[in-house]
């Protein structure tokens, strides 16, 4: 099978059409960036407090918002998260609440401000430690016990949580689920001294103001470090010009993808900063395999023009370019579709960076080779020290 | 050829072997849930997966340093009476910001060698400058006042570990975190009570023993103990924060303030040991605590010298305890503080594992439940199989003969890489998995290049083994290359991100590695293992 047998497409005539759409979307998302949605920026960098909480039916946000209107957290966003079938909510604080005196003061409003039918005295099973049930149990001792008991209502407590927990997701509806991990003494000992909410929490992320400001100049650091790793790599394995052509290529494509969240308005996290690391690093593979082409035909083709080397040298690539970014977007892909909702962010700057990467080593690079030579030679200084070096020092070493 | 063929053959099989192990270790039973069981314990998972608490704490570095240089100041007080030097005033002016700043004022101009041969003999850590108006200004050299915040934080970590220990939480990271920003990072598995541990982690466990003043009586507050004052404390006392004490009523939390000494008699270091009792009277959780021979002697003395005075046991700058000295005191004494049994026996352990140099904050704090590790695993694993398949069901299809030869580097390069992580020990977390799923996808990039080569070179006309070797020389030099610039992104993200994102950028260096051997190396035997089998002309099926 085979998709492009001697493709012999005009890449660089087509280079105004190109950096009109490439202007066009940076331009969009730099605007968007400006003045509409900002950088929206996770938790991670802003500072503040994320509870996600999972229900027994269906949460309504109208309820859950009054409730937090009611403990004072007039300023909670309140979010769906993940399929509707899976009756989750994300209640996000902003640093004003997030204090470092004491962190996770946030996080207990938000429990306590969900727990709306509290029986006065009682412990909710649904977001209560083993610990407490074993305590609890150790005080009661439903189970008449006496000297091993400590063992036995160790276990129990822990078989509880881990019903809870694992098989129900979380949340238990009503206690005579776990029949089927502990005895009917136990429940009805349970009964006296618990009640069941409607919620339980699955994952708190809570970020001071200093570490959020931390972790954003570490973010900004690591990108700049790795666009001057590449600089530096390709500055030593090529020329110059490459490097600075493959460097564009990769700071365009980020800045396509940052605007991308920004006009959807989805948060950057750390670890949508970790996908756009890989993306320099996978955006410049594609653009590495153009120049080598490049390079070996200039060796080949010394009497050509640049700008046909160059069409040749991505059309003999395109089959390899189309077929891999095809590969690796369709891993990517099914990490979007079936890789759950945490990681819903770093595979959709996957999905959207791959898609750009691909387009921008041959949009973007090769072109920008080909403008230096055009400008080196209007300025009357014909290929010395640029692209064409190569070929200069060969017919040098024939003379 | 053949000879040297079945040498890497040989070699290709001892790297899977190798490797198989490095997953599954040295099964024990081949059956699927041994198999399973012999996994986990090889590949470790990450909070993200598993569930737990990331934490991070700020030590509180400038406590250290004001601990030091009070004491200091006390010891420059003390000689510069011994040696009859003059001064007016003796004071550390900005205790917040400048910690180990002391400023000694009114010092006479003909004793200023002699002051400072005095800290150079007594205060040999501390620089002295002169200033305007007869002031002197002492400041920790600066190399000295670096080790004891690095120290403090060392000794907070030891602590911590300590404590931690002691709970009985198994496989927790503690560990200092950034570069010089005096933080930890504590991450702490399958914690199902994350706020109980929090607690007793922060708690500094500064156990003291001072004099209460007023005969032990509290005020209501701050103005009331001014105003019972006229309006300034008597000297060397402060007010601290406590429960009313008196009444067994658990639902007092009333909060009041006593007068105390501002000197303990016996501190922190003193303590030998504590141990949770119960009061004879009223069955309540107690905490008793020993102290060691150098401290008893020490609070022997004070009872002795101050019976029908009222003594403070203070904890963290709260008291906990207020009652009368009724006779001399040896080595022992009693917290009451209205404990339920669980706090009891978490302030005993405290208490045993040693005092914090400095207070501690949480900066950061990240509670995956259980139930939300699980169904990443499953999201995570599940999409993992789906690209998976997608990319060898394509490469078949696209390459048929070749095919196959793909697929099977491609296995390799995921049984490699897994391997990798079970002997180094790496922590896969979700990022990790997608870093799995990528590895698939840019691995085959390589044997798609070489193919792509290789089709080239039949197309200009080449015989299938001389295309096998142009494709394979032409390709390596790009695949380099591109390995590279992708290292050194990962090698960043390695640097710079924490937990998952680690875990990350551990996965995918390490499959870019694995792919290096298996696309190039592995897929090239294979070629040359077919080749060596076709009669010379026999077309390459790709």
């Amino acid at each position: 099978m085979e998709f492009f047998r001697n493709p012999n497409i005009d890449f660089l005539g087509k280079k105004w059409y190109f950096l009109a759409f490439s202007l066009v979307f940076s331009v969009a998302g730099v605007l968007s960036m400006l003045f509409w949605h900002g950088i929206p920026l996770g938790v991670d960098f802003r500072g503040g407090t994320l509870v996600y909480v999972k229900f027994s039916g269906p949460p309504d946000d109208n309820q859950v918002r009054a409730a937090m209107d009611r403990k004072g957290l007039h300023n909670a966003r309140i979010q769906r998260y993940g399929p509707p079938a899976n009756n989750e909510l994300v209640i996000a604080l902003d640093e004003r609440e997030t204090s470092e005196q004491a962190l996770d003061r946030g996080k207990l409003q938000i429990i306590a401000a969900l727990e709306t039918n509290a029986p006065a005295g009682k412990q909710d099973l649904n977001n209560v430690s083993s610990l407490t049930i074993f305590n609890y149990l150790m005080e009661k001792d439903p189970l008449h016990l006496g000297a091993d008991a400590n063992q036995r209502y160790t276990a129990e407590a822990q078989a509880i949580v881990g019903y809870r927990d694992r098989t129900k997701g979380g949340v238990l509806t009503s206690l005579d689920e776990l029949r089927s991990v502990t005895r009917p003494e136990v429940i009805a000992a349970l009964q006296e001294g618990f009640f069941l909410s409607n919620f339980g929490v699955r994952n708190v992320e809570i970020v001071g103001p200093q570490v959020g400001k931390q972790l954003q100049n570490q973010a900004y650091l690591a990108i700049l470090y790795s666009l001057l790793g590449m600089l530096v790599y390709l500055w030593f394995r090529f020329e110059w010009i490459y490097g600075v052509a493959a460097v564009v290529t990769v700071f365009h494509d980020t800045l396509i993808t940052v605007g991308a969240f920004s006009l959807t308005n989805k948060e950057i996290s750390l670890t949508v900063i970790a996908a756009i690391l890989t993306l320099v690093g996978y955006s410049n593979n594609d653009t590495i395999v153009v120049f080598d082409r490049i390079r070996e035909n200039i060796k080949l083709l010394r009497r050509e023009k640049l700008a046909d080397i160059v069409n040749k040298s991505i059309n003999q690539t395109l089959s390899r370019t189309i077929l891999t970014a095809g590969l690796t977007f369709l891993t990517v892909l099914a990490l979007y579709l079936f890789g759950g909702e945490v990681l819903h962010g770093f595979s959709f700057a996957l999905v959207i960076g791959i898609l750009i990467g691909t387009y921008s080593s041959i949009a973007i690079a090769a072109p920008i080779l080909v403008a230096y030579q055009e400008w080196r030679s209007q300025r009357g200084k014909p290929s010395s020290g640029g692209v064409g070096e190569i070929r200069r020092e060969k017919a040098k070493a024939r003379a | 050829m053949n000879k040297n063929l079945g040498w890497k053959l040989a070699l290709i099989v001892g790297t899977l072997l190798v490797f198989l192990a490095g997953i599954f270790g040295v099964p024990k039973n081949f059956s699927g849930r041994g198999l399973a069981a012999a996994i986990q314990e090889r590949i470790h998972l990450g909070l993200d997966l598993k569930g737990g608490t990331h934490l991070i704490l700020q030590v509180m570095v400038n406590d250290a340093v004001n601990a030091d240089s009070d004491r200091a100041l006390e010891r420059l007080k003390d000689s510069l009476q011994r040696r009859k030097i003059n001064y007016t005033d003796i004071s550390k002016p900005d205790p917040t910001n400048n910690p180990d700043r002391i400023v000694v004022k009114g010092i006479p101009p003909e004793s200023s060698s002699d002051f400072k041969q005095l800290v150079a003999d007594r205060l040999p850590e501390y620089d002295a400058t002169s200033g305007a108006e007869n002031t002197w200004s002492l400041g920790m050299k600066a190399s000295l006042l670096a080790d004891l915040k690095n120290r403090a934080v060392q000794q907070a970590i030891e602590t911590i570990r300590n404590r931690v220990d002691k709970l009985g939480i198994s496989e927790p990271v503690i560990q200092e975190h950034g570069l010089g920003q005096y933080q930890i990072l504590v991450q702490l598995p399958g914690v199902d009570d994350p706020a109980r541990v929090k607690e007793i982690m922060q708690s500094t466990a500064m156990l003291e023993i001072r004099q209460a003043m007023n005969n032990g009586a509290p005020y209501p507050d701050q103005q009331a103990a001014l105003a019972a004052n006229s309006g300034a404390l008597p000297p060397n006392t402060v007010l601290l924060h406590g429960r009313s004490i008196g009444g067994n009523d658990r639902n007092d939390t009333g909060d009041v303030v006593y007068l105390i000494f501002r000197v303990s008699a016996v501190a922190g270091h003193d303590l030998r040991e504590a141990r949770v009792g119960r009061n004879s009277q009223t069955q309540l959780p107690e905490v008793e605590f020993f102290l060691t021979g150098e401290g008893g002697k020490r609070f022997s003395e004070f009872t002795g010298a101050h019976v029908g005075d009222y003594l403070a046991v203070v904890l963290d700058n709260k008291v906990m305890e207020v009652a009368v000295i009724k006779g001399q005191i040896g080595d022992n004494g009693v917290i009451e503080g209205r404990f339920t049994d669980q706090q009891a026996k978490d302030l005993a352990l405290i208490l045993n594992s040693g005092a914090l140099p400095a207070s501690i904050r949480y900066l950061e704090e990240r509670t995956v439940g259980p139930s939300l590790g699980a169904d990443s695993i499953r999201a995570g694993v599940e999409a993992a199989i789906v690209g998976m398949i997608a990319v060898l069901v394509f490469m078949l299809v696209y390459y048929r003969g070749a095919g196959i030869n793909a697929d099977l580097a491609l296995i390799l390069n995921l049984v490699i890489l897994l391997g990798f992580m079970g002997y180094f020990g790496a922590t896969l977390t979700l990022p990790g998995i997608a870093g799995v799923i990528l590895t698939v996808g840019m691995g085959v990039d390589s044997n798609v290049l070489i193919f792509e080569r290789i089709r080239e070179e039949l197309c200009n006309g080449k015989t299938p083994p001389s295309a096998v070797e142009q494709g394979f020389s032409h390709a390596w030099i790009t695949i380099v290359d591109t390995h590279v610039t992708t290292i050194v992104s990962a090698a960043i993200l390695f640097i710079f991100g924490t937990g998952p994102v680690k875990g990350f950028a551990v996965t995918l260096t390490f499959g870019l590695l694995a792919n290096l051997f298996t696309a190039v190396f592995v897929s090239r035997v294979i070629f040359d293992w077919l080749l060596s089998r076709k009669q010379r002309g026999e077309a390459l099926s790709i």
